[in-house]
């Protein structure tokens, strides 16, 4: 399959291991994979701050620059669900597009589009999976990771018993109300040392980058990690 | 910024500090999630049940005048006085009116929030009526002169030794530890008001086209003795909250009690079709029922956000909300808290003084997924964005936003931008958690990640060259 990868700024620019990881798995499962260089941003931070045209404009830029492949993959719930739920009202297009339709999460295209759920992977810690907000309640993406991760050998599997609820990154809201944010992150964080995982999987940067944050603020030993790392493994 | 929307920050910012406030309403609500989820399951399909009761409100509120209507002409035929309020002043002139002309000087109500919403005690008691809350939880915030902090828990922010304290204050009772003799206290104060009163207000849960009846749900019968007793009664209700049929009641009660209380069913439920009738042995001599728009018509007119009004006030939405749960019900200075306060409150009291409450939200979509009659929450938060953005926006904001897509719509000059910030984050540790930091809403209290040293775009332009 000729495969479009839409790395998202934050993957890009904190955490390109992931992109690769995502590269390297696809690879391996033998598919063509292409980064087009003049990809941008989806144009979520400008819809969710209410500045649509904007917003469109990058919307169509997207569309134009993926719209070559017969599959847009992204390691981000959170701006495929743009792409998915936003863009169609955004662009006037049909919820059911053909572009649209082709434009997928990470776990969710190796599960749901390529039926694999064992990559032969192998990771020996205790490891919790932190649910993004918009890959949960936008996508309906749920268990696609944790097929993946139960997958992984010597991965010691815990759930975060916490609702699941958000972990108060929110993009701009995490500037705009950081305090708010903060103690959202701290109780998502508390969440996660009471499982003893030694790692936690999210499948969205930002995320990552708040727990993380967080974490490190705190000098814990839980590390986050992003699930195509984990499941990609060394170069 | 508004002075709201700076009060609201600022009292937010201080409530985060709060960590009694925040693990007292936490375990509280943990408790809650046990049970609401237990009596999910006890439905057939609790999915099924939400789509199913989204439709009634559907059809309801898309065919608000003829089921109004139908509503009224039966209520009336039983002696029923309505009266249609446009706002808020017109149901409290109204109602002042009634218990001027009957020398009202006492009045016990049942909880409603149309009464928060309008003002009506407030309005009652300058002309000289006493009004009493007669549910538990609103009877402790009306001793204090506070308003509810929840729509369904006024008083969940307040431990038993805060409510004993209070009494012995206001009532004069003595210091107690035990919950079951606080409420004896409260209940012994109230029954007597109870018999005094010469009028009794409610709201109600629902209104049923087909019977012309209202329902009136409560825990602690207080609603039922507000309504009975008293020889006047006036029920103020909102015009969204008519159901079709009652049949339709089989649903939306026990979906209330689940959503709202954690319950199977609440503990009183009550059917009111009219004052009492000839050989009745009790009930009023008299009933009127105030039918509320004050905004929901705007709110109707608005095919967008028109499902705002399928909403019962079960507060479900507010019990999940990560924000609502750290903040406190207080903090949004609202009638109507949490995300539907969010979404409502700017149709009600306007857009540029309460978008604030728009942005305040991660969009988590959590009382999207809680919410019984499946009104598209956080989707309308972001509708409120754009809206408030139309209507007026700071020059800066726009600009930001404008510099952004320049150059997102430049990869040349996005990976020049991305160059200086790289440059930048060298001289980050000097200014690192000072106020002279770039970032510091972010670093205050997390730290960021360093930019990776290649990303992924040098990556991989470097393994295709």
């Amino acid at each position: 399959m000729q495969i479009g990868l839409f790395i998202p700024c934050l993957v890009d620019q904190f955490f390109p291991q992931a992109g690769l990881a995502v590269a390297r798995i696809l690879k391996r499962l033998g598919h063509s994979v292409e980064y087009p260089a003049e990809q941008t941003c989806c144009g979520q931070p400008a819809f969710n701050a209410g500045v649509r045209s904007e917003a469109a404009a990058l919307a169509k830029r997207f569309i134009q620059v993926f719209d070559r492949f017969e599959a847009v993959v992204a390691p981000s719930g959170s701006c495929v669900a743009m792409v998915r739920n936003f863009y169609p009202e955004l662009l006037d297009l049909a919820p059911h597009s053909s572009f649209i339709t082709r434009v997928f999460e990470f776990s969710e295209f190796l599960v749901d589009r390529l039926n694999v759920t064992d990559l032969g992977a192998t990771f020996n810690e205790r490891v919790t999976y932190h649910d993004s907000c918009h890959l949960l309640r936008e996508l309906r993406v749920r268990e696609q990771p944790r097929q993946l991760l139960r997958a992984v050998k010597g991965l010691d599997f815990v759930e975060l018993n916490d609702g699941p609820t958000c972990c108060g990154f929110g993009g701009v809201f995490s500037v705009k109300f950081p305090e708010v944010s903060t103690v959202m992150g701290e109780d998502k964080v508390a969440a996660i040392e009471r499982t003893g995982a030694r790692y936690v999987v999210a499948s969205d940067c930002g995320c990552l980058m708040h727990i993380g944050g967080l974490l490190t603020r705190r000098d814990s030993k839980v590390r986050p990690i992003h699930l195509a790392e984990l499941l990609g493994g060394a170069p | 910024m508004s002075t709201v929307a700076q009060v609201f920050k600022e009292t937010a910012r201080r409530m985060t500090h709060d960590l009694r406030h925040r693990s007292w309403i936490q375990n509280a609500l943990g408790k809650y999630y046990v049970g609401r989820d237990e009596k999910k399951a006890r439905f057939q399909n609790w999915q099924e049940a939400r789509q199913a009761a989204a439709e009634i409100k559907w059809d309801a509120v898309n065919h608000l005048d003829k089921y109004l209507e139908q509503f009224v002409s039966k209520i009336e035929a039983r002696g029923t006085k309505v009266f249609w309020a446009s706002t808020g002043q017109q149901a409290c002139d109204y109602i002042v009116g009634v218990a001027k002309k009957h020398r009202v000087r006492s009045i016990v109500k049942s909880k409603a929030m149309t009464g928060e919403e309008i003002h009506l005690a407030q309005a009652l008691e300058k002309s000289g009526v006493e009004v009493v809350e007669t549910d538990l939880g609103e009877y402790i915030v009306q001793l204090r002169e506070e308003a509810p902090y929840h729509i369904v828990f006024p008083a969940m922010h307040l431990t038993r030794h805060e409510i004993s304290d209070l009494f012995n204050k206001k009532l004069g009772s003595a210091p107690t530890d035990s919950p079951e003799e606080l409420t004896m206290i409260a209940r012994r104060t109230l029954r007597k008001k109870y018999c005094a009163a010469d009028m009794g207000i409610s709201g109600a849960n629902f209104a049923i086209a087909e019977t012309g009846m209202i329902s009136l749900t409560t825990n602690e019968g207080n609603g039922r003795l507000s309504t009975s007793l008293p020889r006047i009664h006036v029920a103020l209700i909102g015009i969204e909250k008519v159901l079709p049929t009652l049949d339709d009641l089989a649903l939306f009660l026990p979906m209330l009690a689940t959503a709202g209380a954690a319950q199977a069913v609440s503990c009183y439920n009550t059917f009111i079709a009219g004052p009492r009738q000839e050989r009745e042995p009790d009930g009023p001599d008299e009933f009127h029922v105030v039918l509320l728009d004050n905004g929901r018509t705007r709110l109707l007119a608005d095919a967008e956000q028109r499902d705002t009004l399928h909403c019962i006030r079960c507060g479900g939405c507010l019990n999940v909300c990560p924000i609502y749960k750290n903040i406190g019900g207080h903090s949004y200075a609202t009638t109507y808290m949490g995300p539907i306060g969010s979404v409502l409150t700017p149709h009600m009291r306007g857009l540029t003084e309460w978008k604030h409450l728009s942005f305040a939200s991660s969009l988590c979509g959590a009382c999207t997924e809680a919410c019984p009659v499946k009104i598209d929450l956080h989707h309308h938060l972001l509708q409120n964005r754009r809206n408030a953005i139309r209507c007026k926006s700071p020059w800066w904001e726009k600009l930001i936003f404008q510099g952004f897509v320049t150059l997102m719509n430049h990869p040349l000059l996005y990976r020049l931008g991305v160059k200086l910030g790289w440059f930048g984050q060298k001289f980050h540790g000097l200014v690192k958690g000072t106020k002279l930091d770039p970032v510091y809403a972010w670093t205050q209290s997390r730290e960021l990640p360093p930019l990776a040293r290649n990303s992924f775009k040098d990556y991989w332009r470097r393994k295709q060259s």
